[in-house]
Parts: structure tokens; C-alpha cells; sequence
């Protein structure tokens, strides 16, 4: 009896989890798919799940526009320095945390912490940034958030759980706390640093919103901008510059916006698999601190 | 009759009293300085942090000054701290404006409607995800699951945006072929916080369940066995073993998704909301971000803003210590 009943159960678990699988999926082969398929079947309203006919224009116009390649280049930039000043902050706030003989150890701790339950707010902040002479220039985008308390924690538990032997051997050997930390702890922390860059090059890949409210100048502006202009708030001009008659114009501007999100996301797909071998360590460390 | 001699003992000992006292004095200093020197490598390596926090997170701090104030801009610090104080105008205003119900309303309801839809199904998906045996369609469907995490907002709202389109939108498309009436749901008060809601969870419940499935796999399979022996079916199993097991992490995150509640998603209610749908969309967040940068009334919106964050810790604060009396788990 119960052998039959939890045969039914199993089934229904693995259907209702293969259909969880499918509708998570389902929006990224739709837009796939209607950016690859001809224009004329875009417009007919037909393709609902797998392609129609195929054409890799859309993904030419998308290209052909200089806007964009600047919008990558900016989102490059931004995303490599960006990560690089994360990832030195976090180390060299999460290595002295992380050793009981700092001094003033815990009023640091705290400082770090508390920011992670109150901060002034945003308007405060964007005086800020403007009193400093920051408005409008690319470290506008890096520097506020340089570093996450969050992540300092994170890297504190971890070395943290590096034998003090090490150290204590170092020591003996008088080596120096730079020494210590570049030549011991650095080596065996390829795991968090995974970590790290993957969660902030994300980060830093996705945001947009320090871009719009620091950034007046279109040059300076990162992918996710250039995508929202196209993607929320509709703009027309593109369309005007597109080729062909006024059917193909509007059959195009509908799937130039599937190019351009298939394009942004790409990386972010390349790298997935890797991402994802370390992103579950990253939030386990994480947990355990909680 | 007081003896001269125990007198001059008497200073002459408290004399070296005091002398030692400056000089366990000195050497506490000394001590000090002692340490800041074996720690001068690690002092270094943490300065810039250091720097940091102060201008970006404690600086900003004293602007919650600009609150009480009238904020037309300032060139130097003394001109800042002496400039107009209107103390709490700024706060009666918007306590008595039609927005402060509104933005509370709407906060509120989209945080409590959030959470009772989106907080269980992380943990369903875990649950059923730990009850197959199948390791690769296991791996395959918690793959897939964590995708849409790492995609942009943008991008979630613009697939949003194409997707509930009125014309030529999937969604609409697949309503018209039922027979049904196009909806333009972006448009539309009614359906803002039930897409928020659902875009939400799509993005966010396989990043979610990581947690609650590492919990899952740290229990001890001979609670299982021992379930099983006393005649459980796999349904039994869940209820009385899974569920219990991960209950201290449910709790946890319960208090921390509840401690949260005020901080609502306002960068993608941002990219979704229009005019249309303000009454039902607008969060104090967002609220703050028109009025203070699109339309720099610097000082209201910083009055907002802080309204906001005081709200935010104390309601953390709270839960946190209601969490401690009742079940004995906190966040510290």
C-alpha cells in the first residue's frame, strides 16, 4: 500500500518539478527564439515557444549601433575595475578582522556591522557624491560601494577558519603580517576569491541604478542603461533608422529588443556554469556566519 | 597625638602611591603604543577600508541633518550646520499628506504579499527537490532554477514588458487564442502587485532554496530510517522528519525576510511603474527617489528617506527580540 502511494507521490514530484524547470525556462528560449526568427513570422504573432523561419538581422542592427558598443565597453570598465577595488577592500578589511590580536578589533567590527542595519539614506548620499565632485564621472558608479560589510564578514569567517598554526609557524619564522597574509592566507583562499569576484563582477554587470542617478552623460552610461532605453522606456528614434519598409521598421524594433537582451545576457550565460560552482560555497559561507 | 613620623610615612607613601600610579599610568601607555606598533602592518592594510566607511557610510549620517533643514545647497561646512532649521516641518508635512497613507499602504501590502507567496515556495521547491533520487535531473532542475537570479532587473522588466504587452505580447496573445479580451497589465492597478509579485518569484525562489537545500542535506538519514521502521510514507517522511529538521533555518530567515519588510524593491518598481499605476506601486523608496533627485526637494525627501530607515531598524530590532522570547533564535 504505501509502496503504491509513494510511487504516485514520486511521480508527482518529478512532474511538478519538471514543470517548475520549464516555466523558469520558458522566457529565455521565447526570446531566443524570437530574436533569431524571420521578421515576417515576428510579426505574424506566431512563434510561442520555438523559432519560426531564421534571421540573424535583428542581431546586425544591433550591432551596427554605435551606442552600443560604447554601453559594453562602459558596463567592461566598470565591471573590472569595479570588481578589482571590491575584491583588494574586502581582503584587507576581512584579514586584520579576522585576527583576535587586532587592535580595537571589535569597535571596527561594530562600526562595519551597523552599516548593514542603518545608513543616512539616499538623498544624503547623492549630496554626497555631488559635494565630493564625483557627479557624473565613472567613480561615481565604483567608489560608494566599494565595499559590503556583508561580504567583509563573509571573508572574516573564512580566514578565520585557516589554521593558526600556519600563522604561528610564519611568525616564528618572523615573517611579517603582509608576508603573512600574501604568502599564506592569499593561496589558500582561491574559494572565497571565487567567490568574490564572481558576486560582485555579477553585481556590477546588473546595476543600473548608481548610472542613473550620477550619470547625465550618455558616454558614460553601462549596457543595462542603454537596454532600459530600449527595453521600458520605448524610444522611437531607433526605430526611424531602421531599414526596410515601415512594416519591416516596426517588425524590427520589436526584435531588436530580443537581440539586444539575448546579447547582454550572454556572458552572463557563459559564465553561468562556473558561477554556479562556487556561488553555492559563497552562500554557504555566508549562512554559517548567520 | 599624631606621630610627625608616621605623617611624613604617611606622604612619603603616597607620594610613591601617586609616582607609581603616573607610572603604571605611563606604562599602560606605553603598552598601548607598544600594541598599536605590532599592529602597525594590519592598522595599514585596513586604513582605506576605514576611510571608506567614514566618508561613505557615517558621513551621510550627519546628512540626515538636511531633514530638519531647508536645504538650498551649501559652499562650506559652517554654512551647512548653520543653515535654516525648520525641525520636524518636513516630517508633519508628509505625515499629513495623502502620500503617507498611500506609501505605507502600498509598502505594506506588496512586502505581506511577498512574503506569504514567495517565502514558501523556496522551501517547497527544496522539499521536493530532496526527495529525488535522480542526481542528474536533480543537478539539471536546481541548475536551471538559480538562472533567472543572475539576470539584470532591466532585463526581468524588460522581458515583463514584452511579455505582458498588449499587442502582440505572449501572454495577451495566448488570452486572445482562449478567447479572452487583451489585458494591458503593466497598465494596470489591479495586476502591479500580483506581477511584481510573480516576476519576483520567478527570479528569486532557486536562489533561495540553496540554503534551505544544504539544510536538508546535513540531516542525519537515520532519522529517516528510523521514520520508515515506524511504517511513514514518503509524505510522512516530509512532515515529520524534512520539515522539522529545517525549521531553525526557516525561523531565521523568516525573521530576517520580516526585518526587510520596509525595504521593498524599489529599483525594479522604479523601471516598472507610470503614472497609471503610482497610487498602487509607489513605496516610500521610490517616493523618495522622485521627489528628492527628479525633483530635488532635497530636504522632504531626506525627511522620507529617514522616516524609512528608522522605521526599518527599529521593526528589525523588534522582531528580532519577539524571535528571541518565543523560539530562543535570534540574529544575536
Amino acid at each position: 500500500m504505501i509502496k503504491e502511494t509513494n510511487k504516485i507521490i514520486n511521480a508527482i514530484i518529478y512532474i511538478i518539478l519538471a514543470s517548475l524547470a520549464f516555466i523558469t525556462l520558458y522566457p529565455f528560449i521565447y526570446v531566443l527564439s524570437m530574436s533569431i526568427s524571420s521578421v515576417n513570422e515576428v510579426m505574424k504573432q506566431n512563434i510561442l515557444l520555438l523559432p519560426k523561419g531564421f534571421s540573424i538581422e535583428s542581431y546586425k542592427i544591433v550591432f551596427k549601433n554605435k551606442m552600443f558598443w560604447q554601453s559594453y565597453y562602459n558596463t567592461i570598465w566598470y565591471t573590472v575595475v569595479g570588481t578589482t577595488i571590491n575584491v583588494i577592500m574586502t581582503i584587507i578589511a576581512a584579514y586584520p578582522l579576522s585576527k583576535k590580536r587586532f587592535i580595537h578589533r571589535d569597535f571596527f567590527m561594530l562600526m562595519i556591522s551597523f552599516t548593514m542595519f542603518f545608513g543616512g539614506g539616499l538623498i544624503p548620499m547623492y549630496i554626497l557624491v555631488s559635494a565630493l565632485g564625483m557627479y557624473n564621472t565613472r567613480w561615481a558608479i565604483i567608489i560608494p560601494g566599494a565595499v559590503s560589510a556583508w561580504y567583509i564578514i563573509i571573508g572574516r569567517t573564512f580566514f578565520q577558519s585557516i589554521p593558526e598554526s600556519l600563522e604561528e609557524s610564519a611568525i616564528i619564522d618572523g615573517a611579517s603580517d603582509y608576508r603573512i597574509l600574501m604568502q599564506i592566507y592569499l593561496p589558500l583562499s582561491k574559494a572565497i576569491l571565487a567567490v568574490l569576484v564572481l558576486f560582485h563582477a555579477v553585481g556590477h554587470w546588473n546595476s543600473f541604478f548608481s548610472a542613473m542617478i550620477f550619470l547625465s552623460d550618455g558616454s558614460k552610461q553601462p549596457l543595462q542603461i542603454y537596454l532600459r532605453r530600449i527595453l521600458i522606456e520605448l524610444s522611437s528614434e531607433m526605430q526611424r533608422n531602421l531599414p526596410g519598409s515601415s512594416f519591416e521598421r516596426a517588425a524590427y524594433g520589436i526584435q531588436l529588443k530580443y537581440s539586444s537582451i539575448i546579447v547582454t545576457i550572454l556572458p552572463i550565460i557563459c559564465i553561468y556554469p562556473f558561477l554556479q560552482k562556487h556561488f553555492v560555497k559563497g552562500v554557504m559561507i555566508g549562512s554559517i556566519k548567520g | 597625638m599624631v606621630n610627625k613620623a608616621v605623617i611624613k610615612k604617611d606622604i612619603s607613601q603616597a607620594n610613591t602611591t601617586r609616582t607609581h600610579a603616573k607610572g603604571t599610568r605611563k606604562k599602560d601607555k606605553d603598552a598601548y603604543l607598544g600594541k598599536l606598533k605590532r599592529n602597525r602592518q594590519l592598522l595599514i592594510l585596513f586604513a582605506p577600508v576605514l576611510i571608506y566607511y567614514i566618508i561613505f557610510h557615517y558621513l551621510p549620517m550627519i546628512g540626515i541633518l538636511v531633514a530638519f533643514k531647508d536645504f538650498k545647497g551649501f559652499s562650506n561646512i559652517t554654512e551647512f550646520l548653520t543653515q535654516n532649521w525648520v525641525g520636524f516641518k518636513w516630517f508633519k508635512e508628509f505625515f499629513s499628506s495623502i502620500y503617507f497613507y498611500r506609501l505605507m499602504r502600498n509598502t505594506f501590502l506588496i512586502s505581506l504579499y511577498s512574503t506569504i507567496w514567495g517565502f514558501p515556495i523556496p522551501i517547497i521547491f527544496a522539499l521536493l527537490l530532496n526527495e529525488t533520487k535522480n542526481e542528474v535531473f536533480k543537478k539539471f532542475v536546481q541548475t536551471v532554477s538559480y538562472l533567472p537570479y543572475f539576470i539584470s532587473t532591466v532585463v526581468v522588466v524588460g522581458i515583463l514588458f514584452n511579455f505582458l504587452s498588449p499587442s502582440g505580447g505572449v501572454i495577451n496573445i495566448i488570452l486572445e487564442k482562449l478567447g479572452r479580451e487583451p489585458i494591458h497589465f503593466m497598465m494596470s492597478r489591479e495586476w502591479f502587485r500580483t506581477v511584481y509579485i510573480v516576476s519576483g518569484i520567478w527570479q528569486g525562489f532557486g536562489f533561495s532554496s540553496i540554503i534551505y537545500i544544504a539544510a536538508l542535506s546535513d540531516v542525519d538519514p537515520s532519522l529517516y530510517e528510523a521514520a520508515e521502521i515506524d511504517g511513514a510514507g514518503k509524505w510522512r517522511k516530509i512532515i515529520n522528519v524534512s520539515i522539522p529538521s529545517i525549521l531553525p533555518t526557516i525561523i531565521i530567515l523568516l525573521i530576517l525576510s520580516l526585518g526587510q519588510m520596509m525595504n521593498v524593491g524599489f529599483e525594479k518598481i522604479i523601471l516598472m511603474y507610470n503614472p497609471s499605476t503610482y497610487e498602487v506601486a509607489d513605496v516610500i523608496q521610490t517616493y523618495v527617489y522622485r521627489a528628492g533627485i527628479v525633483n530635488a526637494q532635497f530636504s522632504f525627501a531626506s525627511a522620507v528617506g529617514l522616516f524609512n530607515s528608522v522605521v526599518n531598524f527599529l521593526l528589525l530590532i523588534t522582531v528580532n527580540k519577539i524571535s528571541k522570547k518565543t523560539s530562543e533564535i535570534s540574529l544575536w
